[in-house]
């Protein structure tokens, strides 16, 4: 290299900080590229597999007709079905039976989706719901009541 | 005496600002009150101005890497870092096994007094009494390098007593990096004590005046470029001197876990903390007093001496107030702009390597600043012009023989590339590594694959070559 390559060369070094500085102050006035996260929210992925819900047919009946397809499936061993059967006063799901208790330890869980396929009835889904911390194991193991749509006959 | 001329004497309200020389003898215990009170206004001021400063940094880092920065926390965000200083208190304060105890807690310490120590001879205006805390030391330059060198003993003690190689390879570092910086800023400051003729801080801001057109005389326009070349180098070392990015070492997070505070938590952290921000604090103020004209104001229309006396006329009350206060405003702008600087430097430059800051400092900042205060001496024995000539005489012999050397021929060419293509031979389009080659480019030599295919590689659409290698 020769000398006037060189000069022009550390020239251009003394200049680079200026340059990375005028950068960073230009980056400064641009929209920020995250968000106020609680707040705003991005949409999920549309097949993004989260939390599960148990879903309900339009007129009120429980979708999940207590087979344990979904608990035999399981890998993870985290679903618990007791299913009682269906009377004439006290009708839930359209089939024999409903599920009397449906719990899903979320911290067995690894949200493979298996339940979701193994269901019959599409009952069972995994849905965008992602704020799943808390503070209790206990707490992590979520009831039907936790995970069930709510009625769209009852107000 | 009355409340009237306690008032008098403790305020110093004289419009000359001569200082206590008007004072009776009898009446120094109203110098003593006023002492105490002073030395408080400004410790005050500088600890209650690091929470907002820090948020301040994290807010802007936010910024220029376009995210929100912290904004949760009260309005913008600001009680963010008090909430986290309340929770710094609340942790645990432990002391490791191993560690040298009386060192340990000592080290914290020693890092945050001289920080405070120094703010004292920084004058935050005309008045001899009020201006600061220790106003018109006649040492006052002498006084700020003193403890400016001793800051560097809490990082090594904290280093040392820590009994972790991480925190001690930290302090070790901080203490070859302040003191070859030093030495810059040391220099850049005897540029200022020649340009000023006197030691005390407060002569170094009134020698900063302005021109009869009513323009700033500040240190960094005297003597063009010779000044600037001060200022910068100031600027450098002042980056180096508070451990600051780009010159970070010795708390490389990427390489030292956290370096000399590794060990260190609750209060015993925040002291670290606390003093980092102090220190930039004070860095600033002083960098601004030396270079920048201290409290004067960019213009003599602004200046607190010019706007006092013209208030002064209908009130000379609030003219009083006026001339006490403008000064002070100016003051802050400068140290803000400072910090500023700080931060977007922050945000901006990558850390340097070890040897790379050893090599600015000894072979960049220090021979700079030594033929910059040369030619400023020459400059004012034999007038400007000479010293303008001479300056550019011998920085452009420098700057011609060192972009001749073969220490520019490394500089210029990115020596750490030549470095790993020696290694390891060019870069390779991945799509020519062939599938089982093991670590790739380490185990393959240069040119281990035929011309031809490399050529018939480089032609090929990236698609197609995917599909070849499938099919
Ligand atoms: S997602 Fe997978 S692991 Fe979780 S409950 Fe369903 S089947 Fe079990
Ligand atoms: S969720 Fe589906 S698979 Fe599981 S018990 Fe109910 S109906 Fe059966």
């Amino acid at each position: 290299m020769g000398l006037w390559d060189n000069i022009k060369t550390l020239g251009q070094e003394a200049k680079a900080p200026l340059t990375g500085l005028g950068i960073t102050q230009g980056y400064s006035n641009k929209e920020r590229v995250t968000i106020e996260y609680p707040d705003v929210r991005r949409p999920m992925p549309r097949r993004a597999r989260w939390r599960h819900v148990l879903n309900r047919y339009e007129n009120g009946m429980e979708k999940c007709i207590g087979c344990s397809l979904c608990a035999g499936s399981c890998p993870a061993n985290a679903i618990l079905v007791v299913a009682a059967e269906n009377t004439d006063e006290n009708r839930r799901s359209p089939g024999e039976r409903f599920a009397a208790q449906y719990e899903i330890n979320m911290l067995r869980c690894i949200f493979c989706g298996y339940c979701e396929e193994a269901c019959p009835t599409q009952a069972i889904q995994l849905k965008d719901i992602c704020e799943l911390a808390d503070d209790n194991r206990k707490d992590l193991i979520y009831t039907k009541e936790m995970m069930i749509v709510p009625d769209p006959t009852k107000p | 005496m009355t409340p009237n001329l306690f008032f008098h004497y403790f305020f110093n309200v004289d419009p000359a600002h001569t200082g206590t020389g008007n004072m009776p003898a009898e009446y120094w215990w109203i110098d003593l009150i006023r002492i105490v009170v002073r030395v408080l206004v400004g410790l005050f001021a500088i600890l209650l101005v690091v929470p907002p400063l820090v948020w301040w940094e994290r807010r802007l880092l936010g910024f220029m890497q376009q995210r929100q920065g912290p904004n949760r926390v009260g309005p913008f965000g600001l009680l963010q870092t008090i909430a986290d200083g309340v929770k710094l208190l609340l942790k645990e304060d432990m002391n490791p096994t191993n560690v040298d105890v009386v060192l340990f807690v000592l080290a914290p310490i020693v890092f945050l007094i001289p920080a405070l120590v120094t703010s004292a001879v920084v004058p935050w205006g005309p008045s001899l009494t009020w201006g600061a805390s220790a106003p018109n030391v006649s040492v006052g330059v002498l006084y700020l390098l003193a403890w400016g060198s001793l800051a560097v003993y809490g990082v090594v003690l904290a280093g040392w007593a820590s009994n972790n190689k991480y925190s001690l390879l930290g302090g070790l570092r901080s203490s070859a990096q302040m003191i070859s910086y030093e030495l810059g800023m040391g220099l850049a400051i005897v540029t200022v004590v020649l340009l000023t003729g006197s030691l005390s801080m407060h002569d170094v801001v009134m020698q900063q005046g302005f021109s009869s057109l009513g323009l700033p005389e500040w240190n960094l326009l005297k003597f063009f470029p010779m000044g600037f070349v001060a200022m910068l180098i100031y600027a450098i070392s002042m980056l180096a001197e508070t451990n600051r990015a780009p010159f970070d070492l010795p708390e490389a997070e990427t390489e030292l876990v956290a370096g000399y505070h590794t060990e260190y938590t609750s209060m015993k952290f925040a002291i670290f903390f606390m003093a980092e921000y102090a220190n930039m604090i004070v860095v600033s103020a002083i960098c601004a007093t030396l270079f920048f004209g201290g409290f004067h104001a960019p213009l003599l229309w602004l200046d607190g001496s010019f706007l006092g006396p013209l208030v002064g006329k209908s009130s000379p009350l609030l003219g009083g107030i006026v001339a006490a206060l403008v000064p002070v405003i100016w003051l802050v702008a400068k140290i803000l702009c400072g910090l500023y600087f700080f931060i977007w430097v922050r945000a901006t430059m990558p850390r340097l390597r070890y040897d790379m800051l050893m090599r600015a400092g000894w072979l960049g900042v220090l021979p700079i600043a030594l033929g910059n205060i040369l030619m400023v001496a020459i400059a004012m024995a034999l007038g400007y012009p000479a010293g303008l000539i001479a300056w550019l005489v011998v920085f452009g012999i420098a700057f011609v023989v060192f972009a001749g050397s073969k220490a520019a021929n490394s500089f210029t060419t990115n020596s750490r590339r030549d470095t790993t293509v020696r290694l390891y031979g060019e870069a390779q389009p991945y799509r020519t590594v062939p599938e089982h080659s093991g670590h790739g480019a380490q185990t393959l030599p240069p040119n281990a694959l035929s011309e031809a295919a490399l050529a018939a590689a480089a032609q090929a659409p990236l698609d197609d070559a995917f599909a070849a290698k499938k099919g």
